[in-house]
């Protein structure tokens, strides 16, 4: 009963905050939205007793990707909201088209969130340890490869650091 | 059920009040340190000894007329010194300060630790941007690059007593060094020990690495702006991250509330002298830390910024991959599998 209250009141707020992501007037506001929002979907997790994404959503996504975002908006200042708006062209284009489809797939998907399976939290899949022996028995092969990705993207980093540098 | 609740209320309570009590005591200590190596006298009009000064001065910031800027953001301007306050205050809720006696044993516990210092650097960067003002800015800069470089080196460092413990939670840290003194991780983990001390002064924005608030460039760095009881808050924030970056020292490689050679010393102890000695045992390593926190910052001078993010990025981060690997290494070698 408890729970469902407290998942009501999350579920409320990660939409307000979410809707206020992409109405906010400064970038900083948006940014701080967001921020409430990954809060809200870690406490979402911690009721599905998954301690660890909980808390890997807070270090990570709040706690690193967020700061560094904060700190280019807080770098590029910017003071007028008319910078943000700019011209529309094939790219943003595509972008629509994009969150169209993702819309749509939504759309599919919902009648199955109502399902009474979906919420049912799994207490032994949610501890470090069960996670981590998933992760290097089952599921080594996709992990394994998303570390490969993610070094690319930090070469491809480095690179483009590189030639503003020389 | 029932009473069993009541005792952790009191318990939490207990322990947030004396947090809040030393807090207001390290203010105090720190000035007597600074003075002793100044050779002045330092606070003494206020009390005997001048003990009562840290409620002086309390008093003093709270009836302070309160100034914000006109061009600030208020409402961010107002929860910036709250989280500084709350986040460096609910670390404190996993630390064990005797057999038994803690907040909460999460099975996440140095996870969340990480995470609550890292939520952390939103007070001092989100200051600094609300203010609106130059050196704010500037100083809130100079704190959120530090604390995210650092951070990762804290993180590598503790991997390594994670691995030895083979265990996240801050209890079991501690439990598995009451062996003895040759248990405790600083004697097992020296090299992750001294990454983990350096990195604690630059996220307690402790010199040498205080860049964030150095007076010389930055007026007060990312509370310039702030006054009376906000700016009061801020400060209260710095000094309860000294005593909580202490106590995270003493838990993780001190042995927490363990007594060195308590059976050849005190073996008759148990019951609640047991559990008095052994908090007594925690307070003085977690001052014998503070000490060592203030003594270097009225002895060392302040690192330049460029030094600092070399420090952080070319020694210290290859130092905490190297320790993890050398201690993976001689776990695989020692334990075999």
């Amino acid at each position: 009963m408890i729970v469902d209250i407290l998942f009501y009141i999350t579920a409320l707020v990660a939409i307000i905050s979410g809707i206020l992501v992409i109405t906010g007037k400064s970038p900083v506001t948006s940014a701080l939205s967001l921020v409430l929002n990954f809060f809200c979907i870690a406490f979402i997790y911690l009721m599905l007793e998954a301690q660890f994404l909980a808390i890997i959503q807070v270090i990570v996504y709040a706690g690193a990707i967020m700061v560094l975002f904060l700190f280019v908006i807080m770098l590029l200042n910017l003071q007028d909201d008319q910078t943000l708006f700019e011209k529309f062209d094939l790219k943003k284009g595509f972008a629509v088209l994009l969150t169209a489809l993702f819309l749509l797939e939504i759309l599919y998907i919902l009648p199955a969130g109502t399902n009474s399976s979906a919420g049912v939290s799994f207490p032994e899949l949610g501890t470090v340890e069960a996670i981590g022996k998933y992760l290097f028995s089952e599921y080594l092969y996709p992990f394994e490869m998303i570390s490969v990705v993610l070094l690319a993207a930090v070469v491809g980093a480095v690179v483009v650091a590189k030639k503003k540098v020389d | 059920m029932k009473l069993e609740l009541l005792g952790h209320l009191i318990l939490t309570v207990a322990i947030f009040g004396s947090l809040f009590l030393f807090v207001a005591y390290a203010v105090y200590f720190e000035r007597k340190v600074a003075a002793k190596m100044q050779n002045r006298v330092g606070p003494d009009r206020v009390g005997w000894y001048g003990l009562l000064q840290p409620f002086a001065d309390i008093l003093k910031l709270l009836l302070k007329e309160e100034i914000i800027a006109t061009q600030a953001t208020k409402f961010v301007h107002t929860l910036a010194p709250a989280i500084s306050v709350i986040m460096a205050f609910i670390t404190f809720a996993m630390i064990p300060i005797a057999e038994g006696f803690y907040i909460a044993d999460i099975n996440i516990g140095m996870l969340y630790m990480m995470a609550v210092t890292s939520i952390g650097v939103y007070g001092v960067t989100l200051a600094g941007w609300s203010s609106n003002s130059k050196y704010s800015l500037l100083g809130s800069m100079r704190a959120s690059a530090q604390m995210i470089s650092y951070e990762l080196s804290m993180g590598l460092a503790v991997v390594g007593v994670i691995l030895i413990t083979q265990s996240i939670s801050v209890v079991s840290i501690v439990e598995s060094q009451t062996e003895n003194i040759l248990y405790w991780n600083i004697i097992r983990q020296p090299l992750g020990f001294l990454i983990f001390w350096i990195a604690s002064f630059a996220e307690a924005n402790r010199l040498p690495f205080d860049l964030p608030e150095s007076e010389q460039e930055l007026v007060g760095g990312f509370h310039t702006e702030y006054s009376s009881m906000r700016f009061a808050l801020f400060f209260f924030a710095e000094y309860t991250h000294l005593i909580v970056a202490s106590s995270i020292l003493t838990t993780v490689y001190l042995g927490g509330y363990q007594i060195p050679f308590q059976s050849f010393l005190f073996p008759g102890l148990d019951g609640w002298w047991l559990v008095s000695a052994q908090i007594l045992t925690f307070i003085l390593k977690m001052c014998l830390f503070v000490f060592l926190f203030m003594w270097v910052r009225w002895t060392l001078p302040r690192f330049k910024y460029n030094h600092l993010m070399e420090l952080g990025w070319k020694y210290l981060l290859p130092l905490g991959l190297l320790n993890v690997v050398l201690t993976a290494g001689w776990l695989l070698i020692y334990d075999g599998f």
